[in-house]
């Protein structure tokens, strides 16, 4: 069969994996890994070449909170909501990101700068409530100082 | 299944049952009921209701009958308090999560979950509504609505599409609770490569999974006084809607329909079954036209919507193979709004087709959009914009559907005396019948086919071969010298057998008829429900019986398809043939 585009780093995974057990979910991996989500182009490619179904593939990627359907923000957000910064008021903070961003946890801005994430722990209680975007900590968060936190990276645009 | 018996006890009465058997297999055989509401005998057996729990002397825990295997001297108890009151709280909690809007449910008469809440004897569920968000409905298809509010995620759905038709359209997506059951990215069903037959329908438990409603457009049409409304009725239906009117299953009501289908207001009762044996004569023609010439061998059947979907999706390659001609439930729509239309001088734009189908793919199919000859063949003729563009057939009703209507209507189905078909287009053979059955539609054309090719009377006209419910039949015909191998295959599963023969130019049949459904389309998914296998049965014993009672049997004798080809086709495959009752196919393209 032909196909329209043929991915070549597609293609050698395939062909690296086809036949074995489980090829499935360890192709899916190095695309997660490699694009940093499952694009949905690669998806139907995949079907087609494993001859796997669509519905088989979606199956597997919402499954499994490794795999993500939309691309990843180019910065990461990563709020804790471990028991310390829970006390500590992380859930106020946690609501006031969504305000500013528009966006749910597990999602990415429209304009791809900030992806959501909700984290448990970051190992570092005393500082409660942590925000971490990329590799960056913040500690002892104010709701008021959100917006000031995220326009710096705006800024940086 | 193993052949070895062992004895175990149950309820303290002692059973003998094969050793490969499930806990849920020795108790049916023992005739003590365990409720489930997800198995499905070898399609599915996932445990995923946890309805079925029985006590095991011996176990922790509760075990799952579905999936739990007999042991020997297995003392069983499926009626203990424990067992009673586990069962009751996950029905309550299955309830809890469940939309309780069961007066206006579809499904209201016929569902499992329903049911089973009053057996049990729920009367009030304890715990708030498990679900926060309201699911959006999946209205993407034309012939089937998915409401994942109302589905309890007891998988028959994706096994029946899976095992049965091969299809794969539907699976499970997320975990915990914000699993459900979908197509990829959530796109709709008209979005993949579900070929809408339906199967998934009927082994739905609850109202999760409809038919897309067409009775309002037909009430419309009915108590339109400048429309003229035909209504044609598919073989099966007549096997099979008398279940409806809590008849058993078998009944034959041809006649009782076709009075309550004229009570109801059409103008002209007419018959599917009259272009059947229209379908015989062109499809039995271009089988002796393609032995003869040297064509595409084998000629595949083209009866069933769903099966032509699924060949443009996964047989592309094979497209010639099949048959050219539209269904009959198309050439009906076809000839009605032309042929009928002329004879009878009635303007083909205030004609309304309504077709009752036991079929959902039926729906899909009427609205294709090649669908439109008559609109074709009127319009220089009547200078017709494109705006003004029709279908040949209308809307399509399922049998479901179709009672409704006599029942919203107050017409007293199972005491009318019965009446018969108008004519022309009423008028049908015993050929024509037995379409609703796996099998039929090969028999039919053979008996044509045979009298063509040898020029006499065949004198053995019921091929028993070809009968009975097995997914895959095989025959070989003896045409004076000339052998035909033919094959029958139902459900989509047991088509690709022959298929990849097909696609790898090793079959060896001549002629092939497929059918999307087990059984045939007296197992379609507009057919009364529950439809399972013992109900096939009976329904189709019906079918033969129809058959049988006929004066005429075979397509080319009937005297109604005669005028029509004396009065306006001309001859089988003639130049009229070609625009109103044969079509094409074409691979589907796009993100399926």
């Amino acid at each position: 069969m032909e196909h329209a585009k043929l991915n070549p780093e597609l293609v050698s995974l395939v062909q690296q994996w086809k036949g074995k057990e489980g090829n499935l979910i360890m192709i899916l991996h190095e695309i997660q890994n490699h694009h940093g989500y499952v694009p949905r182009e690669l998806s139907l490619e995949l079907s087609r070449m494993l001859d796997v179904p669509l519905a088989r593939i979606y199956e597997v990627v919402t499954f499994y909170n490794f795999f993500k359907l939309t691309p990843p923000g180019k910065h990461r957000i990563a709020l804790c909501m471990g028991t310390a910064c829970y006390l500590r008021g992380a859930a106020v903070i946690l609501e006031e990101i969504k305000n500013i961003l528009g966006i749910k946890e597990g999602q990415t801005t429209k304009d791809g700068l900030f992806y959501l994430d909700v984290v448990r722990c970051l190992g570092c209680c005393g500082l409660a409530p942590v925000v971490m975007i990329d590799n960056k900590v913040y500690g002892k968060v104010k709701k008021s100082e959100v917006a000031d936190i995220l326009s710096k990276y705006i800024k940086e645009e | 299944m193993s052949e070895e018996k062992i004895s175990l006890r149950i309820n303290d009465s002692v059973y003998e049952c094969d050793a490969g058997m499930t806990i849920l297999e020795a108790c049916a055989k023992a005739a003590i009921d365990i409720p489930t509401l997800c198995y499905l005998k070898d399609i599915n057996q996932e445990a995923a209701c946890s309805i079925c729990l029985v006590e095991v002397k011996g176990a922790k825990a509760l075990v799952r009958s579905c999936v739990t295997p007999v042991r020997k001297d297995m003392e069983i108890f499926t009626n203990t308090p424990r067992v009673r009151k586990a069962r009751r709280m996950n029905l309550e909690l299955l309830l809890a999560g469940h939309p309780k809007d069961c007066l206006v449910c579809d499904r209201n008469q016929s569902c499992e979950l329903r049911k089973l809440a009053f057996d049990m004897g729920v009367r009030d569920v304890r715990f708030p509504k498990t679900t926060k968000t309201e699911l959006p409905l999946d209205t993407t298809s034309v012939s089937l609505t998915r409401d994942p509010n109302k589905c309890i995620l007891c998988g028959r759905c994706v096994s029946v599409c899976s095992a049965i038709q091969s299809v794969k359209a539907i699976d499970f997506s997320g975990r915990g609770k914000s699993s459900k059951i979908t197509t990829f990215f959530d796109s709709g069903l008209a979005n993949s490569v579900c070929v809408n037959c339906g199967q998934c329908l009927l082994v739905c438990p609850t109202g999760a999974i409809t038919e897309k409603n067409a009775t309002g457009g037909v009430w419309a049409a009915l108590s339109d006084p400048k429309k003229f409304v035909i209504v044609e009725v598919a073989p099966a239906v007549r096997a099979a809607i008398g279940e409806e009117f809590g008849l058993p299953a078998g009944s034959l009501v041809t006649a009782k329909l076709a009075q309550s289908l004229r009570k109801l207001g059409f103008d002209k009762v007419f018959d599917t079954q009259f272009s059947a044996d229209l379908t015989i004569m062109e499809e039995g023609y271009e089988l002796i036209d393609r032995i003869k010439n040297k064509g595409s061998l084998p000629l595949i059947t083209s009866c069933s919507p769903g099966w032509i979907k699924f060949a443009e999706h996964f047989y592309s390659g094979i497209l010639e193979h099949i048959s050219s001609c539209k269904s009959p439930q198309q050439m009906f729509g076809a000839i009605a709004k032309t042929y009928y239309a002329r004879k009878f001088n009635l303007d083909p734009r205030n004609m309304v087709v309504v077709s009752i189908m036991p079929c959902t793919a039926k729906k899909f199919e009427a609205l294709r959009p090649e669908m439109k000859s008559a609109f074709d063949y009127w319009k220089d003729e009547l200078n017709l914009k494109e705006s003004e563009a029709f279908y040949d057939v209308d809307f399509v009703l399922t049998t479901r559907e179709a009672s409704r209507l006599i029942k919203e209507a107050g017409i007293n189905f199972i005491n009318l005396p019965g009446e018969d078909f108008d004519e022309p287009l009423g008028i049908s053979t015993g050929a024509a019948v037995i379409f609703g059955a796996t099998g039929g539609v090969m028999e039919a054309a053979l008996r044509t086919a045979y009298e063509v090719l040898c020029g006499r009377q065949l004198e053995k006209i019921d091929f028993f071969g070809l009968r009975g419910l097995e997914g895959i039949k095989v025959a070989e015909v003896d045409i004076d010298g000339l052998k035909l191998k033919v094959a029958v295959a139902s459900s989509l599963s047991k088509a690709r057998l022959l298929l990849d023969e097909v696609k790898e130019g090793k079959s060896p049949y001549a002629f092939i008829e497929i059918m999307t459904c087990p059984g045939g389309c007296l197992g379609g998914a507009g057919q009364p429900i529950p439809t399972d296998n013992e109900i096939r049965l009976k329904r189709m014993e019906a079918i033969y019986r129809e058959d049988k009672s006929k004066s005429i049997r075979k397509s080319h004798e009937n005297p109604a398809v005669r005028e029509l080809y004396k009065e306006f086709l001309g001859q089988p495959l003639g130049e009229k043939s070609h625009h109103l009752l044969h079509t094409h196919y074409k691979q589907k393209e796009g993100e399926f």
